[in-house]
């Protein structure tokens, strides 16, 4: 029971940074440190680094967040019957 | 103008008729349902009264013009006030559900075993979420002295005693409800008008597409690139590269938001009231879908705002609008003074120009373009009407949570966690609806009377809960060995540092002339804008926390024991006292 314990959070702090590096690719790096040379590429009328920062980053916070609970959903069912 | 007022009418009171439904429906019998709605709240549920609690007039009204005066620098707030939620679901929201109190500085107490750690965050709390208020209140009697042309103050009243009714009445479960509906009113009123003025332009009903779409105008142009030509002409920056006062400020800007919104005591106190740890998880990302809904359609606002104000003041390059034949709407917003005109070369044109020299509109505030968006784009009278039903509920729904954080930080954890510690459910209860009634009365006056700091107060709360309380929350449940005298020197020298420059730049308590080193962009630190320093103050207090631990040793083991517990899910019992 100990020994789940701490498995069931070491894979929690590995899924939080996953995402976490995540986060922070697609806002500060994509849309910010990035954003001039992305912006030489084009997404219709949207330059890309512009998108990323007006648009492009929210999707994926939402796609982080949901992704993240599935995840652990699946995690809590496989180390506490109850979870 | 007389149709239009019925609609305004019909459009205001019809819906806080709903509201006070809501409200007898849902009025609060415990302390439970007054704090955390019974607990019994879903997670879509949550979701959209997170939303209308996080959307406050600022998002509703404020946002989209600054995107259309900023460009791509505005994107620090949409960035800022969205990657928040992901701090929030990953890191702060399923722990302290998993805890089940009812407040965040309970939450602090009991981590910390210190009231003066209890202390410090209702300090913290009351600070940052009064200042917010009063922005919310001055919204309401805005909306109503520009919509229904009553006076400002009367306005303020109305807005007072709505809240007053169902927030008292129904505490958190009552809140809860009103919340959904409002956030209903509120994306309805946004998105309509951003629909029709999208496929004016584009032919693309969808504003997020419509934004990178091709005009409708046979140009073939891109809207952005048209937008970008446009505003270059007249020698203002490119709107799709223009920068907020460099990379680093815009980079600490966007993380002191981040962090400030998931460090915000009202937005978190919202997880308390779902029935589990999953539901929390999910309740994050339901309102991150309710918000994005209006944060993703903001830019396309501003920016088809502002081609849109462009192209009536110089519909072709060189080809001036006459002042004489300016629209009714242009009229409209000249009475209120937010928007200004003057002759300068005596021509009886318009020129609107980046050089002052040469620049005949003098003012166009930043808060008239989603209010005067609809009547710009020629849209009926009943969208009108419904932006400013969307206007009120969004200030209204916002203050209501913030009178709530206010109001559980003084029954809940000074009264009855400090003072009386005796005192019954029933007279917490009673206690409860008292402070927040003196709540409402409080920042009804701080609303007719703003004071000097007003405009300097997003800084204030946003500082506040980046640099004090975010840090705090995080180290108590990922660092279990940390002690409750390293989190109050953490605290403590993060808010003091934030404080120290912001008051330095700005003056102290705002106040013009007390500044001792000046507003100005070359003495700030690095050239981060005393807006964007609660990222450094968030800095300054893990190190110092971190730097105190290590000198005056862990926290007890049975504090240790309560965050192993903290940290997994199991069966949760619904939020309780103790």
């Amino acid at each position: 029971m100990e020994e789940n314990k701490e498995t069931y959070w070491s894979e929690n702090l590995r899924l939080i940074f996953i995402c976490l590096a995540i986060w922070f690719v697609v806002s500060f790096g994509l849309g910010l440190l990035l954003v001039e040379p992305l912006n030489a590429i084009r997404l219709g009328g949207y330059k890309l680094g512009f998108w990323f920062a007006q648009q492009g980053s929210i999707y994926c916070f939402l796609g982080l967040i949901f992704w993240y609970g599935a995840k652990m959903n699946k995690l809590d069912k496989k180390y506490h019957s109850e979870g | 103008m007389e149709e239009l007022k019925l609609y305004t009418y019909i459009a205001v009171f019809g819906t806080f008729a709903l509201y006070f439904a809501i409200a007898w429906w849902a009025r609060a019998g415990s302390t439970s349902d007054f704090y955390v709605a019974g607990g019994g709240i879903t997670p879509l549920q949550n979701g959209m009264a997170i939303g209308a609690d996080w959307m406050s007039a600022a998002s509703f009204i404020s946002m989209a013009g600054m995107i259309a005066f900023m460009g791509y620098g505005g994107s620090v707030f949409l960035m800022g006030w969205t990657g928040g939620y992901v701090l929030l679901a990953l890191l702060l929201a399923p722990y302290m559900r998993k805890h089940g109190k009812f407040t965040v500085p309970e939450f602090i107490f009991d981590r910390y075993y210190s009231k003066a750690a209890r202390v410090v965050a209702v300090a913290c709390l009351i600070i940052a979420s009064l200042t917010y208020i009063i922005g919310q209140m001055k919204g309401v009697g805005v909306a109503f002295s520009r919509f229904l042309e009553v006076d400002y103050a009367l306005g303020l009243y109305i807005g007072m005693f709505v809240v007053w009714v169902y927030a008292v009445l129904g505490g958190m479960k009552g809140i809860t409800y009103t919340q959904i509906a409002q956030y209903v009113v509120m994306i309805f009123a946004y998105t309509i008008p951003a629909v029709f003025i999208s496929l004016q332009l584009t032919g693309n009903p969808i504003p997020q597409l419509g934004l990178g779409s091709t005009l409708a105008d046979g140009s073939g142009m891109y809207l952005l690139d048209k937008l970008d030509l446009v505003v270059t002409d007249l020698g203002f920056k490119e709107y799709t590269t223009a920068n907020l006062g460099g990379t680093v400020n815009m980079f600490a800007y966007t993380i002191s938001l981040m962090i400030g919104t998931a460090g915000l005591p009202h937005v978190i106190m919202r997880f308390f009231t779902v029935p589990s740890v999953q539901a929390a998880r999910a309740s994050a990302g339901y309102a991150l879908v309710c918000i994005a809904l209006l944060y993703t359609v903001a830019p396309a606002v501003g920016a088809m705002a502002r081609l849109n104000l462009m192209n009536t003041i110089e519909p072709t390059a060189g080809q001036n609008l006459e002042y004489a034949e300016r629209p009714q709407w242009f009229k409209d917003w000249e009475k209120t003074g937010l928007l200004k005109y003057e002759d300068k070369n005596g021509d009886g044109k318009i020129q609107y120009t980046a050089d002052p020299a040469t620049n005949e509109m003098v003012k166009v505030d930043r808060d008239i373009m989603v209010l005067a968006n609809p009547a710009i784009a020629n849209l009926p009278n009943w969208v009108i009407a419904l932006v400013a039903a969307g206007g009120l509920a969004a200030a209204l729904s916002t203050a209501a949570g913030l009178l709530l954080a206010i109001s559980s930080s003084i029954s809940h954890d000074l009264m009855k966690g400090i003072l009386t510690p005796d005192m019954s459910e029933k007279n917490e209860l009673l206690a409860g609806r008292v402070v927040m009634t003196i709540a409402i009365i409080v920042s009804g006056y701080l609303g007719l009377n703003p004071p000097g700091f007003a405009a300097g107060t997003v800084a204030l709360a946003f500082g506040l809960a980046a640099s004090s309380i975010f840090p705090a929350l995080m180290m108590g449940i990922f660092s279990k060995k940390m002690s409750g005298k390293a989190a109050v020197a953490g605290m403590v020298s993060g808010i003091g540092v934030t404080m120290l420059y912001v008051f330095q730049h700005k003056g102290i308590m705002f106040i013009p002339g007390t500044s001792f080193l000046g507003d100005m962009g070359k003495d700030w630190f690095f050239g981060i804008s005393p807006n964007a320093f609660g990222s450094v103050g968030a800095l300054v207090n893990f190190a110092v926390a971190f730097a105190v631990l290590k000198v005056t040793g862990p926290a007890p083991a049975h504090i240790q024991e309560m965050v192993e517990h903290m940290r997994i899910p199991g069966t949760v019992s619904a939020a309780h006292d103790h």
